[in-house]
């Protein structure tokens, strides 16, 4: 994974509330094998009319959105299902944060794993953000800091060791690995369990 | 020792390495469930690190997702229609003998549903650690296990290392006071919880349900119960393990016997959070105070009792883009609506007592004429078993659909959907949109509400037909 440390770029704002996994890529797009060329089909049923030709209203088909590789969206974003498929589907598209006031719990574990920043920011810093669409912002995981245009500057909280990995561009298995002498010295402490 | 939850407990004993402020806990995973959708990613990253299954005793596939289930497409010759499902399916017969992970395959007479075979075979007991590439995983609380959801990276960490990389959730009081009344079924509990506590309002917590309306529910209805603690954010809900637990898993398949049973039900026995033990948060729920529950949004959330109107909800654009999805309006009364399709099945509400409900509904009545009944049993087990008691008989009779089992409509990813536009009654657990099918317009409610609103066409209550 290549190491991330800084994100500047303009947002597309989706404010709708509770967007679950469905939404994000639905269950007919899981049959793939590998992780490839979800982009595509990313929030699929509100992008493409039933025709399949690009919903003119839907946000991501509008030049606004055009390069942006941060989504703000609305509470609870990732809710649903855990199929890695969602943030799988965003990275390809091309985002690489997604920014609101709460995140569901293995979504935002699932982003962390594939480079895709889950950004949690307070009432104020979020409603700001929802009522400017296509401001441009600095995330900075270094500092774990996000800075709107206006100047203002608001810590984010993340992981510390996802962080660690992200910033480093290593993956969370070697840690487990490096650790197997602990986990054999668990299975013979319970080896009757 | 101070007073301990239930979880905490759990998660004690299977802390390979604890939790500081720089990483997260090392926790051991004693079971490791997969299924044909969330694996191929997770064999690959085995296959790209060179790196065998660690433990492939503690792992066991099966699969639910994508597979058919019309018999002449798992036993005759009628092929998968849909491709890239048919490659899924073949994809994880490979992977499990490239890697030598038992396979309950298409034609196995254990294969189900990944979250109803477990407990049928007895390979999920309580005091367990469970995961599974599945957000329902949550089922096995039930069991008095700490089970959930994780996505197909960390499918590939327990893979190699049989352990997962976890900060410690918090702890959540489900206290659930007296008891459900005749009609009112563990399905309408908990979209009642998910009603109280919002969709979000669980994120971070792992629930436990307790309280006298709890501890009078049966194994499957306690499942029920504990399926739907994603629906509200929390990634696990668990359900002290007790005489009735016991009484279930003995002499399963894979439930410990003899000697070992006894020191197990012992263990077992003290799992159960101690008293004085604190919850960073709790909620209170009269189960006495409840009607059957249907929803008439667009997640689990948004639910009524079956008598209720839809409420008047000025200004808020959420709820009005869902309404408009689903083609209702503010002041509706829900009873009555016509509906097109009903879903009977799913690891929410596909196990025998489940059947056993819709055939109380169903026996001697008709399915409304224009209405699709599909009845998809959660397990072959529990498909032989339904047989066997003449359930079957009186849903085909009734006009019903009879399938093999699987996930099926509850997320159509194996061509079992729902039209556009339609409505269907679901015994599921999710109602977002084009869940079961593009456009489809979901209602979720018990086996009672869905099997007596097949019998009238429309929304209804099923406790005047019980």
């Amino acid at each position: 994974m290549e190491p991330i440390k800084q994100l500047r770029s303009t947002t597309v704002v989706m404010p709708s509330t509770n967007i679950d996994t469905d939404q994000i890529i639905p269950a007919r797009f899981l049959t793939i094998t590998t992780k490839l060329g979800l982009g595509k089909s990313l929030f699929a049923d509100w992008r493409y009319l039933p025709g399949g030709e690009p919903n003119p209203r839907f946000i991501l088909n509008q030049a606004a959105a055009a390069g942006s590789r941060i989504l703000v969206t609305g509470h609870n974003f990732g809710c649903g299902s855990s199929r890695e498929h969602a943030p799988w589907a965003l990275l390809d598209y091309g985002f690489r944060a997604v920014i609101s006031s709460g995140i569901a719990d293995i979504f935002c574990s699932n982003s962390l794993k594939n480079g895709l920043l889950p950004i949690v920011v307070d009432a104020a810093t979020h409603r700001w953000l929802l009522e400017n669409p296509g401001a441009e912002v600095l995330v900075d995981l270094e500092t774990t800091r996000l800075t709107l245009p206006n100047g203002i500057s608001v810590n984010f909280p993340i992981e510390a060791f996802a962080r660690h990995c992200l910033l480093s561009g290593v993956d969370e298995l070697g840690y487990l690995q490096s650790r197997l002498a602990d986990i054999e010295r668990y299975e013979s402490r319970h080896a009757a369990a | 020792m101070p007073a301990q939850t239930m979880f905490e407990k759990v998660w004690a004993a299977h802390e390979v390495v604890a939790e500081t402020p720089d990483t997260p806990a090392i926790l051991y995973i004693d079971l490791h469930l997969i299924h044909e959708v969330t694996s191929p990613q997770a064999f690959a990253l085995l296959q790209a690190h060179g790196l065998p299954v660690r433990r492939p005793d503690r792992t066991l596939a099966t699969m639910d997702h994508s597979t058919p289930t019309r018999t002449e497409q798992i036993f005759g010759d009628v092929p998968i229609k849909v491709d890239a499902a048919a490659k899924q399916v073949r994809q994880l017969e490979q992977n499990a003998a490239n890697f030598g992970v038992e396979l309950f395959g298409l034609r196995d007479p254990r294969r189900g549903i990944v979250h109803v075979i477990s407990p049928e075979l007895g390979t999920t007991q309580p005091g367990m650690t469970i995961v599974c590439g599945d957000s329902h995983t949550s089922t096995h609380g039930a069991f008095g296990a700490l089970a959930f959801g994780i996505g197909s990276t960390e499918v590939g960490h327990v893979f190699a290392t049989q352990c997962l990389l976890q900060r410690k959730p918090k702890t959540f009081a489900v206290n659930v006071a007296g008891r459900l009344k005749p009609g009112v079924t563990a399905k309408d509990l908990i979209l009642a919880i998910i009603g109280k506590i919002g969709v979000s309002g669980g994120t971070g917590y792992v629930f436990e349900y307790r309280g006298e309306a709890i501890r009078a529910l049966s194994m499957d209805e306690r499942m029920t119960v504990c399926n739907m603690s994603i629906e509200a954010g929390a990634r696990a809900g668990m359900i002290a393990p007790d005489d009735t637990t016991f009484r279930y898993l003995a002499d399963r398949p894979r439930a410990p016997r003899g000697k070992d049973w006894d020191a197990a039900v012992a263990r077992w026995r003290a799992l159960a959070s101690d008293p004085g033990a604190r919850f960073d948060a709790a909620v209170d729920i009269d189960a006495g105070s409840l009607e059957p529950m249907i929803t008439y949004g667009t997640n689990p959330g948004m639910v009524l009792p079956i008598s209720a109107a839809i409420p008047f909800r000025a200004a808020d654009a959420v709820n009005a883009k869902a309404l408009e999805y689903m083609g209702f309006h503010e002041g509706d009364a829900m009873l009555g609506k016509p509906i097109d399709v009903v879903f009977i099945g799913s690891c929410t509400n596909g196990r025998l007592e489940d059947l056993q409900a819709a055939a109380q509904i169903l026996k001697g009545r008709k399915v409304a004429s224009g209405v699709r009944l599909m009845i998809v049993p959660g397990s072959q087990q529990i498909k032989r078993d339904a047989e066997a008691a003449g359930l079957a008989e009186i849903f085909i009779a009734a006009g019903a659909d009879w399938r093999e089992s699987g996930c099926s409509m509850c997320l159509g990813m194996n061509g079992d959907t729902v039209g556009a536009g339609q409505y269907a009654v679901s015994t599921s657990n999710r109602n977002f949109e084009g869940r079961q099918g593009v456009g489809a317009r979901t209602l979720l409610a018990s086996p009672y509400t869905a099997a007596a609103s097949a019998v009238h066409g429309k929304i209804s209550d099923p406790r005047k037909m019980l």
